[in-house]
């Protein structure tokens, strides 16, 4: 069989600790299989750096197949590589030409802080949905289907905006690293149902309030986020958060 | 929600920038419509309307200019505020940056809002003092009132070319703002939705084109008839 084997060349960011000073570091990788994914190809190189005794480079992932939101980096400038509607997981080698030099960014952003290489602290997510990304509700067992009422296209449109995973490329390729598409998606998934009603206005006001005490910066409409976002989810799902922000302006 | 909350909030922020971005809108669009009275051979018809303005409708005008003067002024302090809140939030920036494309927005005019901005507002003092403020010339008009003479300090500017394209840069570089800007308020104020988005992003283009052809017609048209040209 014929080989199509690609050499790559990388420039992978390094930083030691989340003190340290980080820098690119050159990297050459040869008989990269065009069929592997990115991943893989990040594990090659791993395997021969720790054969040659050095620090293996430490990025995020976990299912490997676009549903957990774990991995994420920026590559050649643009996050979760190339290919709109994908997670970095989900890139392929083939997707790249023989020779070519890749640039493998960590996200950047005041409340992503680097923990080291290519893995960011993404908490500043995981509080902003504990000020208000859930209901209060007794669960218990399950009620009849048809007693509460739900339009089929309010339905759909709340589980576009459930498919959001929490990767956080919408803040890494957002010019003001803004965490806007996050939460307007997490707003909106309650929104759109009759179970977020109830809190809907305490939501929206505690999200908001946490998503700028994170630091996170303000939404210009520029909608790069939407462009890389894996599931994506559109900016009118910010449009829907700021509707329900005027809503609890006047509550 | 507390008042200060809303107003301190990032989305609070950006409502009132889009609220006051579109009463801007609105000022800027009735001042190009009174422009259009420089295209009149009589002279008499745009100093009747400037006359009108500054001395007919008693203290309307001062409350306008006051008002107009809170909008400039709020729209860009808010902006500088949003912006360095921008900055801060990514204090490493990338070593490459490439447009995502597909369904993004971002354009050279979406990120450069805050130049086109200053230039905009610093070339308005620059306007006030050539025009407003500038040479004040009585004449009388064809029906005997003794009122200041605009129209000769307006084409008497124009007549020198190299004010005329920097004019029409400025006026360029406020279409550029405002085919961001306009559609861009809407989203800000949640009005927006699938429909709805691709009308007011079209609508944003074109108003900014027409405006801007606008603003750059009316001294290129003056230096041609009236001014240096001739």
């Amino acid at each position: 069989m014929e080989n199509n084997n690609l050499t790559i060349k990388l420039k992978v960011w390094r930083q030691e600790n989340a003190g340290a000073k980080g820098k690119f570091v050159d990297y050459t990788i040869d008989d990269v299989n065009p069929d592997m994914s990115f991943l893989e190809m990040l594990d090659e190189l791993n395997e021969e750096l720790i054969k040659k005794d050095d620090l293996p480079i430490e990025f995020d992932n976990d299912c490997r197949e676009g549903i957990c939101g774990m991995c994420g980096m920026v590559i050649n400038g643009t996050a979760h590589g190339p290919k709109s509607g994908t997670t970095t997981c989900e890139v392929r080698m083939r997707q790249f030409k023989d020779g070519e030099t890749i640039l493998i960014e960590p996200w950047r952003a005041r409340p992503f802080p680097v923990i080291k290489d290519l893995v960011v602290d993404r908490s500043a997510f995981d509080r902003i949905m504990v000020a208000g990304g859930y209901i209060d509700v007794k669960t218990g067992s399950a009620p009849d289907a048809h007693t509460v009422l739900v339009p089929k296209e309010n339905a759909d449109l709340a589980m576009d905006m459930a498919a959001c995973i929490g990767c956080g490329a919408c803040v890494a390729a957002c010019p003001n690293a803004s965490a806007s598409l996050f939460v307007g998606a997490k707003v909106s998934q309650f929104a759109l149902l009759p179970q977020g009603q109830p809190e809907a206005t305490k939501r929206v006001e505690a999200m908001v309030a946490q998503m700028d005490e994170e630091g996170f910066g303000a939404c210009s409409n520029h909608g790069e986020c939407e462009a890389v976002c894996p599931k994506n989810i559109s900016i009118l799902a910010i449009a829907r958060m700021r509707r329900e922000y005027w809503k609890a302006s006047v509550h | 929600m507390r008042f200060s909350t809303f107003s301190y909030s990032s989305l609070g922020k950006k409502i009132y920038m889009a609220i006051l971005g579109l009463l801007l809108v609105s000022f800027v669009t009735v001042h190009l419509i009174g422009n259009l009275a420089l295209l009149s051979p009589d002279k008499d018809t745009f100093n009747k309307y400037s006359h009108f303005l500054t001395h007919d409708i008693g203290g309307i005008i001062l409350v306008a200019e006051i008002l107009i003067f809170a909008f400039f002024f709020f729209h860009f302090l808010y902006a500088l505020v949003v912006q360095w809140n921008n900055w801060k939030a990514r204090p490493i920036g990338y070593k490459k940056v490439k447009n995502a494309g597909g369904a993004s927005k971002k354009t050279i005019m979406s990120t450069t809002m805050i130049y086109t901005g200053l230039i905009i507002i610093i070339w308005l003092v620059i306007h006030l003092l050539n025009f407003k403020y500038g040479e004040e010339v009585m004449y009388t008009t064809k029906d005997g009132m003794l009122i200041r003479d605009l129209y000769a300090t307006v084409t008497g500017y124009f007549s020198n070319i190299w004010n005329v394209i920097f004019y029409d840069v400025v006026m360029i570089l406020l279409a550029l703002h405002l085919s961001h800007g306009f559609w861009s308020a809407f989203q800000s104020l949640g009005l927006n939705g699938p429909r709805f988005m691709k009308f007011i992003r079209g609508f944003g283009y074109l108003y900014a084109i027409v405006l801007g052809a606008g603003f750059v017609f009316i001294p290129v048209w003056v230096y041609l008839t009236i001014g240096g040209a001739r």
